[in-house]
């Protein structure tokens, strides 16, 4: 006790030994300054934690078009709701408290109501806080997620129907989602078509995934481009498209080998057509056994 | 045993207690005001609580215009607002968190900022929290009844708790890059949740108004709310005022104090301590009025910075 008032006493005070009722004082002060500051920090730090924990997206909550990246988004929107009010379609809605979206921010579920990419973006328009980046003017341009056709054994096309539909509601159709024909293996003599999703195009609007025609959970799913999409390995040079940029081979022109059972094929088409195959051409007899086959370019 | 019951009240009522801020904060006086109602009849005796719950619920009811029946005089909610498609409003202590995070709003924002903040440094900072917001009718009621119920006790953090917490709200804001306050602050999730829809946010808004009945009187809005604590800053030159004009009247009876949500605002304007002037000039007062409907002498009345005139 009398050390620490001894201490006191000896600190420069300006004008003088400070009275003893003014350190008492002095220290009091001190103590609850000092409890109100670290009450007020504990609370702030609370809060603050709370929303770094809680700030994980569900990955079926979609931000509306032009959203800025996550992070950015949660500093810039003052949730206020006014692109929820001119959303006409009623897709995006405000965050309650236990939604698992940070409270009061706009977004929307592809399974409910999914964005229908108006012309005019009003949502985008309706931002006054640059929460939702004006910059983006084409709704055609926006990424809002990224489609995936998630469950490959229940998608009907998958199991060699024509159900398509994923394809036929698509705004970008033909470029966001495409058919693919490949060979039915099970039925060895139809195709299956199918649906398959192209970042380059995916708005993320999420249409396909409401019009899945599975009961319950979409086949289809909208995601968050970073569970989506794989990072692309740089190192790797993709010979096509390294090729397109030179306007020609880099390698020079390659000899192009012969593939037994195929002689008669353009090169690099694979395909097995009737009356093809193992057994049923066989090789020509005078051919010798080995590579030579007798083919010729 | 009743008659003896309302005597006990006015008696208390009328005596000069020993210890003025002692006195309101045990929340001594039930009934603040009877004499007021006496002197002045109800009405006069509630004209300034009634203007306020007035302002409150049509600024509210504005808001719900447009949900409810589809007029859309103003949309989205406190935090930022458009009236009539042009009036652009946007209130300035998210803009201040925002910028602490490192973002730049877009210029509806801060022009919607600026006029909220002019607006608030021109009458009054914290008219806001008496006049507009939604979680001052709850602290009100919790307020209310724990004088009713003769709730005593309790411990309120100290007052200047808030603008500590204001300064850390800020700090967080910009150490997380994130509008962290908005995750858990009461005053945006209560307005918000009137009109877009609740979810479990009224479990926030029961939590302040039993934290206000049972631990600390006057607890949230007086002594940490770090939002009233930034509108109280703005306030601090502010024009509008209270003032206890006619002071000389004053009996002591001390039902300006057990009414206020800032009793200590009122002791320098009334009682010359520290100042010779009758202004409030403090920036937490809120400039409710509810001090000038229960004095029965009138001794307050509304009134500017520059008016130091005593009658």
């Amino acid at each position: 006790m009398s050390d620490i008032q001894d201490t006191t006493d000896r600190a420069p005070a300006g004008a003088g030994p400070a009275p003893r009722g003014t350190t008492t004082s002095r220290r009091r002060f001190l103590k609850d300054a000092a409890g109100v500051a670290g009450g007020a920090g504990l609370l702030a730090l609370g809060a603050g934690l709370y929303a770094k924990q809680a700030s994980a997206l569900p990955a079926t909550a979609i931000r509306p078009p032009g959203a800025l990246a996550e992070a950015d988004f949660l500093a810039a929107c003052v949730r206020c709701g006014l692109c929820v009010r001119d959303c006409p379609y009623d897709t995006l809605k405000l965050a309650r408290l236990g939604d698992g979206v940070a409270t009061g921010t706009p977004y929307f579920e592809a399974r409910d109501i999914p964005c229908e990419m108006c012309e005019d973006i009003p949502c985008v328009v309706a931002c006054p806080t640059g929460a939702l980046d004006r910059s983006l003017t084409d709704i055609g341009e926006a990424r809002m997620g990224l489609a995936v056709l998630i469950d490959q054994e229940t998608c009907l096309n998958f199991l060699g129907l024509r159900c398509d539909v994923c394809y036929r509601v698509c705004p970008v159709i033909d470029k966001a989602i495409t058919l693919e024909r490949v060979h039915n293996p099970r039925s060895d003599r139809h195709a299956m078509l199918l649906p398959t999703v192209h970042s380059d195009h995916c708005t993320g609007c999420g249409k396909c995934e409401k019009s899945c025609v599975l009961p319950g959970e979409s086949a289809i799913k909208v995601l968050p481009a970073k569970l989506a999409q794989g990072s692309r390995a740089e190192h790797y040079r993709r010979g096509w498209e390294e090729k397109d940029a030179a306007g020609g081979s880099l390698i020079g022109e390659q000899v192009e080998l012969p593939v037994r059972g195929l002689e008669g094929k353009a090169f690099g088409d694979t395909r097995v057509g009737p009356g093809e195959g193992p057994g049923s051409a066989p090789v020509p007899s005078s051919a010798p056994a080995g590579l030579d086959s007798g083919w010729k370019p | 045993m009743s008659t003896p019951a309302v005597n006990t009240s006015t008696t208390t009522g009328s005596l000069p207690p020993n210890s003025i801020r002692g006195a309101a904060r045990r929340g001594v006086l039930a009934r603040p005001g009877l004499e007021a109602i006496e002197n002045k009849g109800w009405l006069r005796a509630h004209k300034w609580l009634l203007l306020r719950r007035a302002s409150q619920l049509g600024i509210l009811a504005l808001f719900l215009l447009g949900p409810w029946f589809g007029w859309w005089v103003v949309k989205g909610n406190l935090a930022s607002s458009l009236t009539l498609g042009v009036l652009p409003l946007t209130d300035p202590f998210l803009i201040v968190q925002q910028l602490a995070t490192g973002q730049w709003p877009y210029r509806e924002a801060l022009i919607g900022g600026g006029i909220v903040l002019a607006f608030y440094l021109l009458l009054g900072g914290r008219l806001f929290c008496s006049w507009v917001c939604p979680v001052n009718l709850v602290t009100d009621a919790a307020a209310w009844l724990r004088r009713r119920l003769g709730l005593k006790g309790g411990k309120a953090p100290a007052a200047k708790t808030r603008y500590w917490l204001l300064g850390f709200v800020l700090v967080i804001a910009a150490a997380t890059g994130s509008l962290a306050w908005e995750w858990v602050n009461p005053v945006s999730m209560f307005h918000r949740g009137l009109i877009f829809g609740f979810g479990l946010s009224w479990g926030i808004v029961g939590g302040i108004f039993f934290y206000d009945l049972l631990i600390a009187p006057r607890g949230w809005c007086g002594h940490l709310c770090p939002q009233g604590a930034f509108y109280g800053l703005i306030g601090r030159t502010a024009v509008l005022r209270v003032s206890a004009n006619r002071r000389s009247a004053c009996n002591d009876c001390m039902d300006c104090f057990a009414v206020c949500p800032e009793p200590q605002v009122i002791r320098p304007a009334l009682k010359g301590v520290g100042q010779d002037h009758p202004l409030i000039l403090d920036g937490d007062c809120t400039t409710c009025g509810r001090c000038i409907d229960v004095c029965g002498k009138d001794v307050f009345r509304i009134s500017t910075r520059f008016d130091r005139s005593e009658s």
